[in-house]
């Protein structure tokens, strides 16, 4: 099937071109958060305070990898189920977060979100950490070290496999995929 | 009496595991290209290829398959002819899982279930015990990762609920979890028994070979028929979309209470890292 090669941060152009469904190359620099990380954001917005990266125009992957072995820049890193950062994803979204990549659905909240601020989600193969680990190229802790496997990490991917989930015109490709294939 | 060494069992245990997270069983594989057959959706077709490369990768670099490299579930079954010698059984199922997962870089998932702390070793190991004729030790471990093992549900049935509403409950899970448990999945039933017994049954259920049928003919249709009605939910492979939501469903059951007709459902993702040694 035809792939689409974007880049990040991402633009409104790239942005734009992208519906659900697309298989995506993505390269660039992106950032790991889950749970604990996403709670200490908010925290660090309620009390008025800047987030340790400025999130404008960046992508966010939601996963806790396995250990790097010697001699690897990081172990398995598949996507984590995205559902559980819905609470806190439509405040990061409306401050500027362009892109989200996880696996399983979005609450309503976040799909407007993603609607009304221009932002894309992305699916990564769940399970397929091995395959997706072979895209990153290089992995820096950038934030909230103490957090072990959850802290924030910069990573530096080539070409990392995606599909296009929730688009700016409001598809779904999990809708729009079962309704297709339901019999 | 045949004497078997706990450290035999220690590292036996450090093999399998290592080797269930970063070699996925041809068996799984063969499944996988089977389903590229049959799927029709384009978009499910490359995520089961993107899953074929990952597993080739995983085995060729030597990495886990998924990060989630699970609890360390383990079943043994003890030939009651096995004197066991050394430590403490469950200490060493204990020490071959914590090597495991040091050796291998596997991630440790285990943590306390309110304050969240991780236990550091992925320790302790889900064990289950049977003991068996004979005088030789079987290992099987799955470990079983938290997306898939969180759609899984015992409920108490109505007697008169019977066949029709095993099926609607475990269609209800399998919906339920639409793309979470990262399909294409593996369903297993467990029917009858009582409320702890039906739970085993089902994750017993997820051992049992692709394509093998229940030997009793009624729970061998209700697998058909559920296989059948799972792939037309039209969830696919990720969730996307398509024709093969299920590798394949299994049932297992057995006499439960005049009163009572507990079924579990437990549900296993396609990273479905399963392997076993005779000792
Ligand atoms: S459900 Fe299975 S394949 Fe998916 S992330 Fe969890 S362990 Fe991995």
């Amino acid at each position: 099937m035809e792939i689409k090669i974007i880049t990040t941060p991402l633009n409104e152009e790239v942005i734009k071109g992208l519906k659900a469904g697309d298989k995506v190359f993505m390269s660039g620099y992106i950032y790991t958060a889950r749970d604990a990380a996403h709670k200490r954001f908010i925290d660090t917005l309620e009390r008025g305070e800047e987030l340790p990266l400025d999130i404008k125009g960046q992508v966010i992957y939601y996963c806790g990898p396995s250990p790097a072995p010697p001699g690897k820049v990081i172990g398995a890193c598949g996507p984590t189920t995205s559902s559980r950062m819905d609470a806190y994803a439509p405040k990061l979204i409306a401050l500027g977060l362009k892109g989200m990549i996880g696996k399983g659905k979005r609450s309503q909240p976040v799909k407007d979100a993603i609607s009304q601020y221009n932002a894309v989600y992305f699916g990564a193969t769940g399970g397929a950490g091995a395959l997706l680990s072979k895209s990153v190229k290089s992995s820096e802790v950038v934030a909230y070290e103490d957090l072990g496997p959850e802290a924030v990490v910069k990573l530096y991917v080539d070409k990392m496999p995606l599909f296009v989930i929730n688009d700016i015109y409001g598809n779904d490709l999990y809708e729009m995929g079962t309704a297709q294939y339901r019999r | 009496m045949r004497e078997i060494h706990t450290d035999q069992i220690i590292s036996a245990l450090e093999g399998l595991f290592i080797d269930a997270n970063i070699n996925l069983s041809q068996f799984v594989l063969d499944a996988f290209n089977r389903a590229i057959d049959r799927e029709e959706s384009p978009v499910s077709k490359e995520v089961l290829r993107e899953l074929i490369t990952n597993a080739e990768i995983a085995n060729k670099e030597n990495i886990p398959i998924c990060q989630d490299t699970g609890l360390a579930v383990t079943f043994l079954e003890i030939g009651q002819d096995v004197h066991i010698v050394g430590e403490n059984l469950e200490d060493a199922v204990a020490e071959g899982v914590r090597r495991a997962y040091k050796k291998g870089y596997l991630r440790k998932s285990c943590c306390d279930p309110f304050t969240r702390k991780n236990t550091g070793d992925n320790t302790p190991p889900i064990i289950h015990i049977k003991i068996v004729p004979g005088d030789r030790i079987r290992i099987v471990v799955l470990p079983k990762g938290g997306g898939s093992e969180n759609y899984g549900e015992v409920r108490m049935l109505v007697p008169s609920q019977g066949k029709e509403g095993v099926k609607s409950f475990v269609l209800e899970m399998v919906k339920k979890g639409g793309p979470n448990p990262c399909p294409p999945i593996i369903v297993g039933v467990g029917i009858g028994g009582n409320f702890e017994t039906s739970a085993l049954l089902s994750k017993e259920a997820l051992m049992v070979p692709f394509g093998e049928r229940n030997n009793d003919p009624v729970m061998a249709e209700l697998e058909e028929e559920l296989l059948e009605e799972i792939n037309k939910t039209g969830i696919g492979p990720q969730g996307y979309g398509g024709t093969v939501t299920a590798l394949d469903v299994h049932v297992k059951s057995m006499p439960c209470h005049l009163a009572s007709l507990p079924v579990a459902v437990n549900i296993q993702c396609h990273a479905h890292r399963i392997k076993e040694t005779i000792l």
